[in-house]
């Protein structure tokens, strides 16, 4: 796809959006879409998109695995292997769209829901399940992938991307950064701060909004009075809401955002509006607090059967591909839950490693204390 | 209301208890309405009170702590849950920069009745950032109170005690405690700011608070088996502290041993050490020793054991008391 112009981008910075929806009237803002719930190819003017039927069942591949990847940890939460779980479910194709649609020099800054994401990134599954085990806090080194650590204090990352992206300028290279956060985020003020810095910077960053409409039990409407993405035109950078369980147009608007922010034209606030079909993580009880007839209003809006009917509408892929899909998501599950069992707890004396990058007395008197204090014990002495 | 209550029902109680009787009485906070809290300590509160004394607020805490003053300065008494120990953080230029400092730029004139509800401390197997124990900074944070109650009663009453207080205060709640049951009768038997003997001893002192309570409650009941005296003093007050009650039980057994989750350096336990040690310092056996977290990150739940003091590390220190 072509860098579009500036003069392009700015007309996006005033959405033909009547300023003041009526609250509650259930007016829909623009929502870019290139592939109806039916399964239907639409076209949509300042996103075109080509594909070749075998991107088309990559895409399809991806969404697979990555529901496969989300379901399988959900289970092994449940039999008690992990400590916790945010699940995707429902957010599929607002993260491999985008995460589609990043160059190899591109750098993404997570949440901790990011997972077909970092699948997108190439970065080991069983790596991303470190952390909700218990075994580490990070488990990856971000460098490799370009994909940071998962951030869960909500937004900080934001202020990390936009930094990042500042960096990119100062170097004169044309990658760009994507940071991800949610709805309930946009609230933080490390956001608007972000936003702030990306602006006044002309920071190459894309800040990648997954509108899933709950930030634990709080509506959208709890964070917001205006759709999300004119946040942006108050800062003066564009704004664009895409469907977000529209795989396409994830793709085809983040990769005009990223495109964007690398030439030289500042951020771009993209809004997926989506929906969290599960709970916000394995601790959370949504029954408390949302109707399950909204969810299944969403259910019809599902990212997976929605390609897959445009992959049998067009006669796209056979039998045979849906099988080698099934197949690798069968050996995909198999490798997750066997590797995360046979996690090894940590030695506890990995609380003492890497506090400092050099050398640091106090640590390391109490690592010998420790060690000390443990060899004390019976059994203890192997440490 | 006397009888059994967790922790948790009994803070539930105390919420109720202060919006009945102060129509000023607000709370706010994430998820806290329809959820009633991550943990259900504000549970069934905005159905009886309504969506504008019990607020689910915007995700952001700056916001949260920073609209509590305003209303304070209104004539509210706001009560903030902060969700956890490890977000408080975006708060806390509001809390120790404004929160803590106002009513002394005011001389007096403005009164900041703001409780700031805490979940804190590890022990319950999270992911980062919901176990830490931030008790240090703000205890050095002039201008704030700063409480942590360790059972039932104390968390019902102290809750109360604490909304009612024209002074901003940080109320720290054990989380991995919210499910332990325990008698709550129907008066605060102690003011806010007193420590209180946890269990009688003459050999030596563990000064604990919060989550450590028990586990130094445990200690003791082990070392008495093994013919030792250990007096349990739970602080319920870290700021300010009741040096009185410390220095007097320190004087009758000689021997102090401060237990807490935070990394020892430079937390609450070098304050009481330092202050022991100079009220005390011909009555001691062996100097105050500490025991508590290390001097690192809170590590991944599956290692947290070996950071937490446990009882064999209390016992590990009674024993270097003893030993001097
Ligand atoms: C600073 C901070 N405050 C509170 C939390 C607790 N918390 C974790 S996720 C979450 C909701 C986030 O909602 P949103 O930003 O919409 O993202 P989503 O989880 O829906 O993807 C909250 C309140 C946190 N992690 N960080």
């Amino acid at each position: 796809m072509t860098v579009k112009s500036t003069a392009r981008a700015r007309k996006k910075a005033a959405p033909a959006v009547p300023d003041n929806l009526p609250a509650g009237s259930g007016a829909q803002p623009e929502l870019i879409q290139l592939l109806t719930p039916e399964g239907e190819r639409v076209e949509h003017p300042d996103y075109p998109l080509t594909t070749t039927p075998e991107e088309l069942r990559d895409l399809y591949r991806d969404l697979v695995l990555v529901r496969r990847f989300d379901a399988e940890a959900t289970s092994l939460q449940r039999q008690g292997e992990l400590g916790l779980w945010a699940s995707l479910l429902g957010q599929e194709a607002a993260q491999v769209g985008s995460g589609r649609a990043m160059r190899p020099g591109d750098y993404a800054f997570p949440t901790y829901r990011e997972h077909g994401v970092a699948w997108c990134r190439d970065v080991d599954p069983l790596n991303l399940l470190g952390m909700f085990r218990g075994v580490n806090h990070g488990g990856w080194d971000p460098n490799e992938k370009n994909f940071h650590l998962y951030t869960i204090v909500i937004g900080a990352q934001a202020l990390h991307a936009t930094g990042y992206a500042m960096g990119i300028t100062k170097d004169g290279t044309d990658d760009a950064v994507i940071a991800y956060f949610g709805d309930g985020a946009s609230s933080q003020g490390d956001v608007s701060e972000a936003f702030t810095f990306a602006s006044v910077y002309n920071a190459p960053v894309v800040f990648f909004c997954q509108n899933n409409q709950w930030a634990i039990s709080e509506p959208t409407t709890n964070q917001t009075k205006i759709p999300l993405y004119r946040r942006a035109s108050g800062f003066g950078f564009p704004g664009v809401r895409v469907d977000g369980n529209d795989v396409l147009a994830c793709l085809a608007v983040t990769r005009w955002a990223l495109d964007h922010a690398r030439s030289g034209n500042g951020p771009v606030l993209v809004e997926a509006f989506t929906y969290r079909m599960g709970a916000h993580t394995t601790s959370d009880d949504p029954t408390r607090y949302r109707l399950a007839e909204e969810t299944e209003a969403w259910r019809a809006k599902d990212p997976i059967s929605r390609l897959k009917a445009h992959l049998d509408r067009e006669g796209l892929a056979d039998e045979a591909f849906f099988a080698s899909v099934e197949a690798k998501s069968e050996e995909l599950g198999l490798r997750v839950r066997e590797g995360v069992r046979s996690m090894p707890d940590p030695d506890p004396t990995l609380i003492f490693d890497h506090v400092y990058a050099e050398p640091h007395t106090l640590v390391d008197e109490e690592r010998a204390e420790y060690i000390a204090y443990a060899a004390s014990f019976e059994g203890g002495e192997n440490l | 209301m006397a009888g059994q209550l967790s922790i948790a029902k009994a803070l539930n109680e105390a919420l109720r208890k202060s919006l009945e009787s102060d129509p000023k009485t607000l709370l706010m906070g994430e998820d806290i309405g329809k959820l009633g809290g991550v943990f259900r300590i504000t549970d069934g509160l905005q159905k009886d009170f309504g969506e504008s004394r019990v607020i689910d607020t915007p995700l952001a805490e700056s916001g949260i702590v920073g609209t509590a003053i305003g209303l304070a300065l209104r004539g509210y008494r706001p009560v903030v849950e902060i969700q956890f120990d490890g977000f408080v953080y975006p708060a806390f230029d509001q809390i120790v920069s404004q929160l803590a400092k106002m009513h002394a730029r005011a001389l007096g004139h403005v009164k900041l009745p703001v409780t700031v509800r805490i979940p804190y401390a590890g022990g319950i197997g999270a992911v980062e950032h919901h176990s830490e124990s931030h008790e240090a900074y703000f205890a050095h944070t002039a201008g704030l109170r700063v409480v942590s109650p360790s059972n039932a009663h104390d968390a019902h009453w102290m809750l109360r005690q604490a909304i009612a207080s024209d002074d901003p205060v940080i109320f720290l709640e054990p989380k991995r405690r919210y499910w332990d049951k325990g008698e709550v009768g129907d008066a605060a038997d102690l003011p806010l700011h007193d420590a209180r003997i946890a269990r009688g001893g003459t050999d030596a002192t563990l000064i604990a608070y919060g989550p450590m309570v028990k586990v130094c409650l445990d200690a003791a009941a082990a070392a008495q088996e093994d013919g030792r005296s250990l007096e349990v003093v739970d602080l319920r007050s870290l700021s300010p502290v009741d040096f009185a009650a410390l220095e007097a039980s320190v004087k009758r057994t000689g021997r102090a041993i401060v237990v807490h989750e935070a990394p020892v350096f430079l937390g609450m336990g070098a304050e009481l050490a330092a202050r022991l040690t100079e009220r005390c310092f011909y009555h001691l056996e062996a100097p105050v020793l500490r025991v508590g977290g290390f001097h690192a990150p809170y590590p991944p739940s599956r290692v947290e054991e070996a950071f937490l003091p446990d009882l064999d590390r209390v016992l590990d220190a009674v024993d270097r008391s003893f030993a001097y």
